[in-house]
């Protein structure tokens, strides 16, 4: 991608190491070169002319990657661009971002996924790599032209927003897809279960007379392409998973070998369904937040590593979008700018993620399960590098944010943990 | 204007035992004045009220119509069919617009669960919920309890069960929500899949076979199925409904000891009730009816300000 590479060296001194990739966790220099990771690790004499950046006291890792983002654009641009979008993952401390199809119009075919990346690299914030859909248009009939996609640039396939219904259409999907080497990413949702549902179904829901929707409408979904995956050698990748039934399946899965990961949603492992309480629309989300004993599974499985990913599932909407009735208000949040902070915030300071471990779930692990250059400080890679302070103090403000969106449960929250430099291709492109 | 019950009626959750018992002990004196020649009392003379009904309402509407006039209250209907909801104005573009009119109550029934309390954290007008989703009916659950406190006196240890589809019902959770504040030992009868997953969470006992609710009920308070739910796959026919589910008089003549019987209406004569006994000695249904326009004098008199220990001088129109 031809994004604008920072035209110094930067000489990146003192900071804790943290990459996974390479088994290190050390204090020392990164050097950037011509957006590449030039030299990483111990003491680095500083070349002529290079800008030093000194991150002494802070995390240097690998840039964060974030695969599962909705940026709107094309088709809903006054909610999110994909300029924006992209500003507002360096803001969070994200240096890339799998963009999800579900646009007007779908990303379906090459032209919408060249239009995408075109529009990420004008903007020049972070690298943006777009999904495609599965089947045409979305509705589950027919596959997209997935190898011209390929081509143009999608890293992964999904039909996210909605499942896909037909097991037969899937399982053409993972056959197909293997060829290519790229994930199907699915909406585990059954819809027969799930329709007209807008919270988690339980305790909440009855107090408040909202239609609920129950665990099982996700957890069939999984065991469903877990076996399909099984069935056909492909790779199943199942996106934001709520629900402690569906830890354990994906735990099952994995013991049998086959090829499937997983990824979680920073909301999903913070907040339970009492935020819905007084028809809380900032709480909304599909799938819903859930209960203190889905969290705890969720955080159990990223520690044993059956949840692979740390993700936001970013989903920006118009302030009064979600100003009516909670059941007629659209799902999701912003979730780029304040990822990294709730990841800290309830993994690492409560003892149940280490440092390594988020930095592997938020950036290296992304990398290799999407086959995307980054997640690594390695001599040679892309020189996209995240540096956060793992115990500065901040208070949420959506009024602040780089998105479009203002739609967050977490206003006014205060947070432990925040990126301080955000550097894509040896540019800084943000700092806090 | 905040009287004793706050500023607004959303639901029977947010109300303490004593603001219900308040409602109910209001409701007493004002209900006579539905009997007299001149149903009419100046005591809301001014008051502009808007009801406000998204959804198709006719008991609740004209109940509470009858309230509003008999205290004299300036009233305006608006239904969403052929109003600009209907071309696509949002509810709080709706609420913006009838506060900037100068209003001073809103009686508001809709269909999205919350929606009265949306619109009562917009408006600074009174916002009484007349039925909102499958959340709460609190008008309905309160004449609901002055009934069966008219009957049983003093509710504490009262057995009231709730029979039919409490999953769709916002009548049940005010009631389980007013009953249980007010003492009573609640349950809830019906197929298990017009139950909420979690109901035995809220305090009530679950009962899956009619039989065993009449047995240890002093009350039941049957609610109307609809067809839709049989369409919809929640159970297989109303036939199979009023055979299993169904309150006749032959179940209730096993019975050790005598139940009132409720229905919020409209009903469905031989599914869910049986004409004899809708029609017959312990149904209060029609008292229910008339303590509806007692209670909803009460909760709008309250709600403007009213001081319950005047609510006897009001009725005589001099409060």
């Amino acid at each position: 991608m031809a994004y604008p590479i920072g035209s110094r060296d930067l000489l990146i001194r003192g900071g804790r190491i943290i990459d996974p990739s390479q088994g290190l966790d050390a204090v020392g220099d990164v050097l950037l070169r011509n957006g590449i990771v030039e030299a990483c690790g111990g003491t680095i004499s500083t070349p002529d002319g290079a800008e030093i950046l000194d991150a002494s006291g802070l995390v240097v890792a690998p840039g964060f990657i974030d695969v599962h983002v909705h940026l709107r654009e094309p088709g809903r641009e006054d909610v999110e661009t994909v300029a924006s979008g992209a500003h507002s993952a360096v803001a969070g401390g994200i240096t890339a971002v799998c963009c999800m199809p579900n646009t007007k119009p779908v990303t379906d075919n090459q032209a919408v996924v060249g239009f995408v990346k075109q529009k990420a690299e004008q903007a020049g914030y972070a690298r943006v790599y777009p999904y495609g859909a599965i089947s045409v248009g979305q509705k589950g009939e027919t596959l997209a032209e997935m190898a011209e996609m390929v081509a143009a640039g999608a890293v992964a396939f999904s039909d996210d927003g909605r499942p896909v219904e037909s097991a037969q259409l899937m399982r053409s999907a993972l056959e197909y897809a293997r060829a290519f080497n790229v994930p199907i990413a699915e909406h585990c949702e059954d819809m027969t279960l799930a329709r007209g549902g807008s919270m988690n179904e339980g305790i909440m829901s009855a107090k408040l007379g909202l239609k609920g929707i129950p665990a099982e409408a996700e957890e069939i979904y999984v065991i469903r392409d877990i076996l399909l995956a099984k069935r056909t050698g492909g790779h199943i990748h199942m996106c934001h998973l709520s629900t402690k039934g569906s830890v354990e399946l994906v735990r099952w899965g994995k013991e049998r070998g086959i090829n499937v990961t997983a990824e979680v949603c920073s909301h999903h492992i913070s907040l339970t369904e009492d935020a819905v309480d007084g028809y809380n629309t900032n709480a909304k989300m599909n799938p819903p937040l859930r209960t203190a004993e889905d969290i705890e599974a969720l955080q159990q499985g990223l520690a044993d590593g059956t949840i692979d990913l740390l993700v936001t599932d970013h989903a920006p909407h118009h302030y009064d979008e979600k100003e009516r009735e909670f059941a007629d208000a659209p799902n999701g949040i912003v979730g780029l700018e304040t990822a990294l902070a709730v990841n800290t915030t309830y993994l690492l300071h409560t003892g149940i993620l280490t440092l390594p471990q988020i930095v592997d779930a938020m950036s290296c692990k992304q990398a290799k399960i999407f086959h995307l250059p980054g997640g690594t400080l390695a001599r040679g890679g892309i020189a996209d590098v995240t540096i956060f302070d793992p115990n500065r103090q901040w208070s949420c403000d959506p009024k602040a944010f780089k998105s479009k969106g203002r739609n967050t449960p977490y206003g006014g929250h205060t947070f432990t943990g925040q990126a301080r430099y955000t550097i894509v291709a040896g540019r800084v492109v943000y700092t806090a | 204007m905040a009287g004793p019950l706050g500023k607004d009626l959303l639901g029977l959750a947010p109300l303490s035992a004593d603001q219900i018992r308040l409602v109910l002990d209001t409701a007493v004196p004002f209900r006579e004045i539905s009997e007299r020649a001149i149903k009419k009392v100046p005591t809301l003379r001014g008051a502009t009220i808007v009801n406000l009904f998204f959804e198709a309402s006719t008991r609740t509407r004209i109940s509470f119509e009858f309230a509003e006039k008999r205290l004299s209250a300036d009233t305006v209907n608006v239904a969403s069919a052929g109003s600009s909801v209907s071309k696509g104005e949002t509810l709080v573009d709706t609420a913006r617009n009838l506060e900037a009119m100068k209003i001073d109550m809103v009686v508001v029934r809709h269909g999205g669960s919350g929606a009265a309390k949306f619109l009562a954290e917009r408006i600074e007008s009174n916002v009484v919920n007349a039925g909102d989703g499958t959340n709460e009916h609190p008008t309905q659950g309160l004449l609901d309890m002055l009934t069966l406190r008219d009957r049983f006196g003093d509710l504490a240890g009262k057995r009231i069960c709730i029979v039919g589809d409490v999953l769709h019902s916002r009548v049940a959770r005010s009631n389980i929500w007013g009953l249980t504040k007010l003492g009573a030992q609640v349950a809830v009868c019906g197929p298990r899949s017009l139950l909420p997953n979690a109901i035995e969470q809220m305090g009530v006992t679950v009962f899956n076979r009619i039989e065993e609710a009449i047995e240890w009920a002093d009350a039941l308070n049957v609610l109307r199925l609809q067809l839709e739910r049989m369409q919809a796959g929640y159970i297989p026919s109303l036939r199979e409904y009023n055979r299993v589910f169904g309150v006749t008089s032959a179940r209730l003549e096993k019975a050790s000891r005598d139940l009132l019987i409720l229905h919020p209406g409209p009903m469905n004569r031989g599914v869910e009730i049986d004409s004899d006994v809708a029609d017959g000695p312990h149904s209060v249904i029609l008292d229910q009816v008339t303590n509806g326009v007692a209670v909803r004098m009460a909760v709008l008199y309250l709600l403007a300000g009213g001081k319950p220990e005047l609510a006897e001088a009001a009725k005589k129109g001099v409060a």
